[in-house]
Parts: structure tokens; C-alpha cells; sequence
């Protein structure tokens, strides 16, 4: 965590005045000013404005949108052990320059993150070298293999933040079972990936006309579902706290939607590449648009939209998956997984509400307060006391994704040369500016 | 490019068979997964026709040494060849290619996906019997889903205007066939009803190990085409396979070997079809 300030005197309090405050925890949505001070909120409201401060530098924010520092729930950062990719330092630069002030790393890495000095070597790490917030989650089986439990007590004891398996799901119901009550014992949040490995094998992309025209394996959504529902059951037997880390179909959707309404304490998430890319996208074997879970078709990427918009789901991730030409530059089958996403997370999220399919509330409400609330984080919100984790928002501003111009060591975005609509100008992580536009 | 396939096999029957439409310039045969008959024949077109055919047989073996699909392509790019015929193993991979080098790439196969070759030659071969393709019934029976001669074969013959039928268990149809412009059948005989056309795929045997279908005998007794099932189809359809042929799994051996089975002329005319695609090429290579 950035703690560089504390090598300074006191900074003077910062006030960002002339601002449209969004607070998605709790509604608000007003024009004012927000006073930055040790690194916390001092103070917001109408009454924030130039000169009313003693002592204060300004900021004027010129009627732009200030709102919680981005929260991103799914960052595969890459160190240690793939530090050519990205390493937690690169990360965090990307992350600064979208506006997100806190990212969870996942646990595949190398070595893997199922051991309690691993925790510590990546907070440390982080300390040292991040501009943002930095969280790890660690392997909820040891060596992300879906055998044995992992140490959840000593990991989260460590400072893990939640547990997953990573990229795969654990296919022993039993296993599964047990790590739902112990890590339920210590308050810890699953998060799960989705996908039965003996249905999706081989597959490359989403089943169906497109798969079968390229002449690649399919995967069908039922390999999603299927794992989500046998781990719904046992939730239900267990009680725990569980969250589904990317659907990517409408059926699934519905699964969650209906053990919500059953009360079980279920949440979900969804890439921004879901929720705004298809299957189609892959055009002639574009393998920066393979990924995992794969993109899927049309109606499931409009059913995730229309599932944000209506809360059904809670957070919105970049699964940000750094990858490096050699592992993109192959033939579409033989090519990594993965793509970056920090740095175009809002961008991207703010097309749908540009389009009018998502309120500005929601969105930021599921890119912040949302995932601030599962993992019990004091950011994602504006309130006194809170921490100063923020984003300045130029809602309107165009701008052109520049592979190149990322600051992530890979760039493998599949948003190279997208227009998009809105970004953020200054980011600031416990008060401190960690990044300004231009 | 069928009547310049006609003029090519001609050319085949002759006693001179050369020509000079590819003198000095070098062809490379970059072959990923191994091949008889397409390398083969395109190696004889490209030599018919005059250029300096090179064969290379990449093993997987090498590849997994580290050397990527592009690194190969850029290296041999580098030997500055007029021509490349690609097969392989991966569905996309000689578009890739295609894309790191400045020379033209034939595709000779690539993965489940195409087949490009395979389909004109199929295509001459209907033409020359039936003497036209549009509106004849074409029943491709078996492992469509990993067929990329199905694929292609369903692509041109489909614009030619013929009606593509496809008969597989499920299991090896693929998701979404139907939106391919063709009709479904996972019964042979109703399938086979009034066929003018019965295209036979290979079945490749570890389809089997991934339980897509439970055995050899099974799929015979359901898929494989014999006297019985053919009678199904217009007395005078012709019999085709791509090759190789798994004689007693997809195909009867007699029926192989019937007089109604233009398996061979199908060779014959493979060299037909890449000579006509080299000499078409050839025409517009630049001339640096």
C-alpha cells in the first residue's frame, strides 16, 4: 500500500471543489466540493467550495464527475514468477491511469499464492512498488490443484482478502464443500471461477455457428452453469458467503437470480469484455479476443447488461490477464487466454452508459461500492472519514485506445484502436495523486 | 476456375505434361501435419507447371522446441519463395501465417477449418460426371465436426447451388450445423434418400478414446456406407471419399471399389485442380 507520505510533513488539505459528487453506496449524486486530508475524506458537501477552506490547496474540477477510486475484484498480475507480462509496479500504473485505486491480484502466479510468505512477499511488493491499493487472493487449494484445502486460516491471517482457485473450478464437490465452511469460519469471501473441465475440454470459444464455421471446439454455456449451480446447492448446505467471479451467460444469470431471491448470501461479477464484446469479435482467429470464459453470443452478452442494470450483478471486473506476443501470436487454439483491461475498464464501462443501458449509479456502483462492500474495504464510497481513494471522471472526453500508449507490459487489448467515451483525469489513492491526464 | 482445372487434367493425360507458367520462381510445401496426397500433389503440380518445388516437413515435435508458427513463417519468408502451400494441424493457422509473410499461401488444410483445394476438386470431379452441380442432392456423411473437407465442401458447393445434406450422429455434427445452409440427418438412410452425391469423411479413431461414439463396429453398423444403405441414395450417385479411407469403419470395401466410386478420378483430380490454382496464382505474382 502507498504509504510515501509518510516520509513527508503533513501534506496541506486538498479540496476538490466545483464537482459532481456520485456516491453509488449511498445514492448521492450532487454538485459540490470533497476536502482531502491524512489521506482520508474530510469533509463533502455544497459548503466545499474555493476559498471557504483555510489553508487548503484547490483543485477545480470544472463540473466533472468525482467519485470512489474503481475497486477492480479480478487483476492477474503476473509477479511473481511472469514479471515479463506485468509486475505488480506496471499493474498499478494501468490501474492508476483508469481511475481504479484498488486491484485483488489472483493467486496464478509462480509460484502460486497458496503459502502465507507469498501473501506477505506480494504486500510487501505492493508497499514498495504499487501506486494503488493492492490485495492479494490466495489459492483456496494448494497449488490452485483442487486437491487439498489450502492454510485459509494462516492466509487470511496473512492478509489474504478472499480465496479462488484461479482459473479453474474445483470439481471435487466434497473439497468444494469443505473449503465453503472453513473459509465461511473465518469470514473469508470465495470467489469462484466457472467451468466443468471435462465439458468445456478442448474448447476454445463459445459452442455454437461461429466455433463450428472456424472449425475450433466449442464450449458450451452449460459449462458454466452447471458448476454454478452444483455450488449454489452447496451454498445452500454450508451457508457460506460465496461469489461466482465471472458469469458470462444468461442462464447462469438466472441461476444466480433465483438463489437471490432464495436468500442465499450469493453474489456474482462479469468481465467488462462480456459486457461489451461477442463471440463475433473474434472475426477471422483474433486471439486477443480469446478468453476465458469465452465470449459468448449476442443474447448472453445483452442478458449481462441487462444484468448489471437491474443489480442482479454486483460487480464489474476487468479480469485484467497480461499477456505477451509470444502467447498471442499463435494460432487461435493454441493461444493464451487473457486480456488487459485496467486501463480501459471505465472507458469501457461508460459505453454502456453512454448507450443509455446502464445508469452511471449502477455502474459505479458495481465497479466500486459494490465490490468494497463484499470484501469489506473501506473505499467505494464518499464520506467523511472514508478513505481518500478517488477518481476524477471527465464523463464526455473522447479518446482512441492506443495499444502502445497502455502502460501495462503487455498489450493485449482487444479494445485496440475502440473509441471510447470518458476517462479518468486525476486518480488519487489515499489523497495522493497518483495519476494526472496528459 | 473448374474449366481451368478440365484444361490442367488434360494436361495430365498428355505425355508431355510440362509447362512453363512457374519457371523460376520456388515453391515451398510447408507441411505441419503429415500429408500423402495433398502434399503430393501439389509437389507434382508445382513441377508440372515448372517452379522449384521445396518439401518441408515440420514435426510437432520441432515446434514444441519453442520455434513459433511465425517465427517459421518469418525465416522462411526470409528464402524469399514465391509461393507457399501450408498445412496445419490448427483451425486459423495458415491465415496467421499468411498474415507474416509476403509471398502467396495456399492453404492445404488447416485444422477443423478448411479445406480449400479438396472442395474444387470434389467439385470438378461431380461435374465432370454429372456435368453440372446445381440442384444435385449432396449427402456429406460422418465426422463433420472435425472435417474441414466438410466445411469447405459445404461453403462451395452451396454457392455452385447444390443441396448439402450432412449425416452424423450428433455427437460429431458440431453446434449450430444447420445454420450452415445444409440439412441434418442423423439417420443414413433417410439421409441418403435420393442422394445424387454420397461424399464419405474419415473417421479418425481417436474420436473413439473421447467417447463421441462407443466403437468401430457401432458406427459401421450405423454410418458406415454398404450395399444396403446405399440403396438408399439414385441408382446412378456417385461414391466419393477424400482419403485415406478406413475400409470397413466409414466405407465398405466393395462399395470402395464399385464402379460408382470415383475415388481415384478424385486423386487425378487433385493434381488437376492445384495446377490450375498454381497457374491462376501465377498470374498474378509480382514480378520483383
Amino acid at each position: 500500500m502507498p504509504t510515501h507520505d509518510d516520509h513527508h510533513p503533513q501534506h496541506r488539505p486538498l479540496a476538490l471543489v466545483n464537482a459532481r459528487l456520485i456516491d453509488p453506496a449511498t445514492g448521492l449524486d450532487a454538485f459540490g466540493g470533497l476536502l482531502i486530508s491524512g489521506g482520508v475524506i474530510a469533509d463533502l458537501g455544497m459548503h466545499i467550495t474555493e476559498g471557504a477552506v483555510e489553508g487548503a490547496e484547490f483543485l477545480d474540477c470544472g463540473g466533472r464527475t468525482v467519485a470512489p477510486g474503481l475497486i477492480d475484484m479480478m487483476v492477474f498480475a503476473g509477479e511473481p514468477g511472469h514479471e515479463h507480462r506485468e509486475t505488480l509496479a506496471t499493474a498499478s500504473r494501468a490501474a492508476a491511469a483508469g481511475g481504479v485505486t484498488t486491484i485483488l491480484c489472483m493467486p496464478n502466479t509462480d509460484p502460486v499464492i497458496d503459502d502465507v510468505a507469498l501473501v506477505d512477499f506480494i504486500l510487501r511488493r505492493a508497499r514498495d512498488t504499487a501506486l494503488v491499493h493492492v490485495h492479494p487472493m490466495a489459492a483456496m487449494t494448494r497449488d490452485l490443484k483442487g486437491e487439498e484445502m489450502a492454510e485459509i486460516g494462516l492466509l487470511r491471517e496473512a492478509g489474504a482478502i478472499a480465496f479462488t482457485n484461479g482459473k479453474t473450478s474445483v470439481d471435487n464437490a466434497r473439497l468444494m464443500r469443505n473449503v465453503l465452511s472453513y473459509a465461511n469460519d473465518f469470514g473469508a469471501l470465495v470467489v469462484h471461477h466457472l467451468e466443468d473441465a471435462t465439458l468445456a475440454q478442448d474448447g476454445v470459444m463459445n459452442e455454437g455457428e461461429i466455433a463450428t464455421r472456424l472449425g475450433l471446439r466449442g464450449i458450451p454455456t452449460a459449462a458454466e452453469t452447471i458448476v454454478l449451480e452444483r455450488d449454489l446447492r452447496l451454498v445452500e448446505l454450508t451457508g457460506a458467503r460465496y461469489h461466482a467471479g465471472q458469469i458470462s451467460c444468461r442462464a447462469s444469470l438466472d441461476v444466480i437470480r433465483v438463489a437471490k431471491e432464495r436468500g442465499l448470501p450469493v453474489t456474482c461479477g462479469v468481465s467488462i469484455n462480456h459486457l461489451t464484446l461477442n463471440e463475433n469479435d473474434i472475426g477471422s482467429y483474433r486471439t486477443f479476443f480469446k478468453m476465458k470464459p469465452p465470449l459468448r453470443a449476442e443474447a448472453d452478452r445483452r442478458a449481462m447488461v441487462d444484468g448489471v442494470a437491474n443489480g442482479d450483478i454486483d460487480v464489474i471486473v476487468s479480469a485484467h490477464d497480461p499477456r505477451g506476443a509470444e502467447g498471442k501470436r499463435r494460432p487461435f487454439a493454441e493461444a493464451n487466454d487473457g486480456a488487459v483491461g485496467l486501463e480501459t475498464l471505465l472507458g469501457a464501462s461508460l459505453r454502456l452508459y453512454h448507450n443509455g443501458e446502464v445508469s452511471l449509479h449502477r455502474l459505479l456502483e458495481a465497479l466500486s461500492a459494490n465490490p468494497a462492500k463484499l470484501l469489506g474495504l473501506g473505499g467505494g464510497r464518499l464520506a467523511r472519514g472514508a478513505p481518500a481513494d478517488l477518481v476524477l471522471i471527465d464523463l464526455e472526453m473522447p479518446w482512441t485506445v492506443e495499444p502502445e500508449q497502455l502502460r501495462s507490459k503487455s498489450k493485449n487489448t482487444p479494445f485496440d484502436g475502440a473509441r471510447l467515451e470518458g476517462r479518468a483525469l486525476v486518480t488519487f489513492v489515499a489523497g495522493r495523486p497518483v495519476y494526472h491526464y496528459g | 476456375m473448374l474449366d481451368l482445372s478440365e484444361e490442367a487434367a488434360k494436361l495430365g493425360r498428355q505425355i508431355d505434361k510440362k509447362r512453363d507458367d512457374l519457371r523460376g520462381r520456388t515453391m515451398i510445401n510447408l507441411f505441419f501435419e503429415a500429408s500423402t496426397r495433398t502434399q503430393s500433389s501439389f509437389e507434382l503440380a508445382g513441377k508440372r507447371l515448372g517452379a522449384d518445388v521445396m518439401n518441408m516437413a515440420i514435426p510437432t515435435s520441432s515446434i514444441k522446441k519453442g520455434e513459433t508458427l511465425i517465427d517459421t513463417a518469418v525465416t522462411l519468408n526470409a528464402m524469399r519463395p514465391d509461393l507457399l502451400v501450408v498445412r496445419h494441424h490448427a483451425a486459423g493457422a495458415v491465415e496467421l501465417l499468411s498474415q507474416k509473410v509476403d509471398c502467396s499461401v495456399i492453404n492445404a488444410g488447416d485444422g477443423s477449418h478448411e479445406h480449400p483445394t479438396q472442395a474444387l476438386l470434389d467439385a470438378l470431379t461431380i461435374r465432370r460426371h454429372k456435368n453440372k452441380i446445381q440442384g444435385l442432392i449432396v449427402a456429406i456423411c460422418g465426422d463433420i465436426l472435425h472435417s474441414r473437407v466438410a466445411r469447405s465442401n459445404i461453403i462451395l458447393l452451396n454457392t455452385l447451388g447444390a443441396r448439402v445434406r450432412v449425416i452424423a450422429p450428433s455427437t460429431l455434427l458440431g453446434a449450430g450445423i444447420e445454420r450452415l445452409g445444409v440439412e441434418v440427418y442423423t439417420d443414413m438412410r433417410e439421409g441418403l434418400a435420393d442422394a445424387d452425391i454420397v461424399m464419405m469423411l474419415r473417421l479418425q479413431r481417436e474420436r473413439m478414446v473421447s467417447s463421441l461414439i462407443p466403437s468401430q463396429r457401432e458406427y459401421f453398423h450405423f454410418f458406415g456406407l454398404d450395399y444396403d444403405k446405399l440403396a438408399c441414395a439414385k441408382p446412378d450417385a456417385l461414391i466419393m471419399h477424400p482419403g485415406p479411407m478406413n475400409r470397413g469403419v466409414e466405407i465398405d470395401s466393395n462399395v470402395a471399389d464399385d464402379t460408382r466410386s470415383v475415388i481415384r478420378e478424385q486423386v487425378e483430380m487433385g493434381v488437376a485442380v492445384r495446377i490450375a490454382v498454381l497457374q491462376a496464382l501465377a498470374r498474378n505474382l509480382p514480378n520483383r
